[in-house]
């Protein structure tokens, strides 16, 4: 009854492909802090996300103990702070209060410093976008997430012109680390209310008092069982994607459940997406050369994503009971080292990847671009990436480096698993004029949908 | 026949339990891993249900299907690894769980 090379199989794969869960990420409700004072709001949410992570970390290298498998990281997502700190001139103290609960329970970040602002801005969004420089830079777990655009909405360009000043001055304010603020900030179109990834993770108003959240990995194992099938037609190309994700994504599901009967908090959902890391052999750009490209960003690489993107959901959706999150492949740019040598051969330009974030999730995502590139250039790519968002549907994000000092062809180093960026060149054509003009762009035909 | 197909189902149930665990040893082959693994086993209280070996060339190759029942996982898991050092074998212990859920629809 016990089958030996299932096991090995297993054994493998976490040996030596990298079969991991990326996150088991706890999303916490603060609308039960909510108070004008903002002393006792930041104690609320301290108390809170202390008492529900207690015991979080402890429960994750537990189960990676029992059940074999790394859970790479331990994470706390919670209310867009903006919904709780209404009341308050500014939010800033919140941040201070989240990184502080972040560092007491042990998990790698807390996301939710987070405003939604697809259809307008509330005095208490303003103030917290406009915070953003100040608390990404003086807290060191807090990440946040605006976001600007829906299908249903459409774009908030005034929201979208803050975004782009408040990234180029977070970016100053950690030069000294090569911007590395901004890689804790996305800016998204259509954002998902129970994503486990960080730097985007919020848990949504319409999420209940708590959840566990789960995200799988295992571009490695793909790209592993893609080795067996070189020279095959495409259709066998997908079935191979689906088995595999089938497996990768039922690990996230064992573990989900695991971690939510544990922790006495009720399953949320697996996230499927392919997450790259910088180590070798865990990339989703060579699982796109195994298919056959020379190197990711060439011709053939949006049509050989696409079918990979798909392949990856078809397979995935099965092996869970709840699929949420963005669900799609990941290709960040300095978290993949099939990307960063792509990037460094001249291979992948920002364009490209703009094309390819077309046909998966998520977007133009850790990004490093020159330091003197413009806010309002800045504004327009998170423009761009925000509208092939809302007219295709789907969820997109710009994570968006402006590295001071640097320009295109240089690299900056971020370390760990935000890895290293090659520079990427932007085009120096302006859209200020656009940019500034503000407002609102309408919600697609495709948005109304009754 | 029935009863090896009785058999069949007795081992299919007992490994969904909640207290399934798979044990692997992987190292150069020699005399006596299954008895030092199974007076571990035995000493922490563990039921061996199911178990398959060969030796491929000099390597040795272990998998076991056993229950732990309410015995510390920790602890086996502590002695079992402790012993893999003393005997220069990889032995590992494992909720079965994981190897159900990738190969089992």
């Amino acid at each position: 009854m016990i089958d030996p090379r299932e096991v090995l199989d297993t054994l493998r794969m976490i040996d030596m492909e990298k079969l991991d869960v990326r996150t088991i990420t706890l999303g916490i409700s603060l609308l039960g802090c909510v108070s004008d004072d903002a002393g006792r709001l930041c104690r609320r949410v301290y108390d809170t996300v202390t008492r529900k992570a207690e015991r979080l970390v402890e429960v994750g290298e537990q189960i990676e103990r029992e059940f074999g498998v790394p859970i790479v990281n331990k994470r706390i997502s919670v209310t867009p702070a903006a919904l709780i700190a209404g009341a308050l001139n500014d939010p800033t103290p919140v941040a201070r209060a989240l990184d502080k609960a972040a560092k007491t329970t042990g998990v790698h970040f807390i996301g939710g410093y987070a405003a939604l602002v697809q259809k307008g801005m509330t005095a208490a969004d303003r103030a917290l976008i406009e915070s953003l420089p100040e608390a990404l830079s003086q807290t060191d777990r807090v990440c946040a997430a605006v976001n600007v655009a829906s299908t249903r909405a459409g774009i908030d360009m005034d929201a979208i012109a803050l975004c782009g000043r408040a990234i180029k001055e977070l970016s100053l304010r950690t030069a000294d680390s090569g911007g590395f603020g901004c890689a804790k900030l996305v800016v998204f179109a259509n954002a998902v209310e129970d994503n486990p990834f960080m730097a985007g993770a919020f848990h949504g108003p319409g999420e209940g008092d708590w959840a566990v959240n789960v995200g799988v990995s295992g571009p490695g194992v793909v790209k592993r069982a893609l080795e067996e099938v070189r020279g095959a037609p495409c259709d066998e190309v997908a079935e191979c994607i689906k088995r595999t994700a089938f497996r990768v994504t039922r690990v996230g599901q064992v573990v989900a459940r695991e971690a939510a009967r544990r922790l006495g908090a009720p399953f949320g959902i697996v996230d499927l997406s392919l997450a790259p890391t910088p180590a070798q052999g865990d990339s989703v750009a060579r699982i796109l050369e195994e298919i056959g490209l020379e190197v990711c960003g060439g011709p053939g690489s949006t049509a050989a994503l696409a079918m990979l993107n798909d392949a990856v959901k078809k397979g995935g959706v099965m092996a869970s009971s709840h699929v949420g999150g963005l669900s799609g492949a990941f290709i960040p740019l300095s978290e993949d080292i099939g990307m960063i040598e792509a990037a460094e051969r001249g291979a992948l330009s920002i364009e490209k990847l703009e094309a390819m974030t077309c046909v998966c999730s998520v977007g133009l995502d850790m990004i490093a671009i020159p330091g003197e590139v413009t806010a309002e250039t800045i504004s327009a790519i998170i423009a761009d990436e925000a509208a092939i968002g809302v007219v295709n549907n789907k969820t997109t994000g710009a994570r968006l480096v402006p590295v001071p000092g640097k320009r295109a062809g240089d690299s900056v180093e971020f370390g760990g698993l935000f890895g290293r960026a090659p520079i990427l060149h932007v085009k120096e054509y302006s859209a200020a004029a656009f940019i500034n003009r503000g407002g609102r762009i309408p919600a697609p035909l495709t948005g109304v949908r009754n | 026949m029935s009863n090896v197909n009785d058999n069949t189902a007795d081992l299919y149930r007992a490994r969904r339990r909640e207290s399934a665990a798979v044990v692997t040893v992987l190292g150069r082959d020699q005399k006596g891993i299954i008895a030092k693994v199974s007076a571990v086993l035995y000493e922490c209280g563990a039921n061996i249900l199911d178990l398959s070996q060969t030796v491929l060339g000099d390597m040795f190759n272990m998998v076991m299907l056993v229950d732990v029942g309410s015995s510390d996982f920790n602890a086996i898991q502590t002695r079992l690894e402790t012993l893999g050092e003393t005997i220069g074998q990889q032995i590992r212990i494992q909720r079965s769980a994981i190897f159900d859920a990738m190969h089992r629809v």
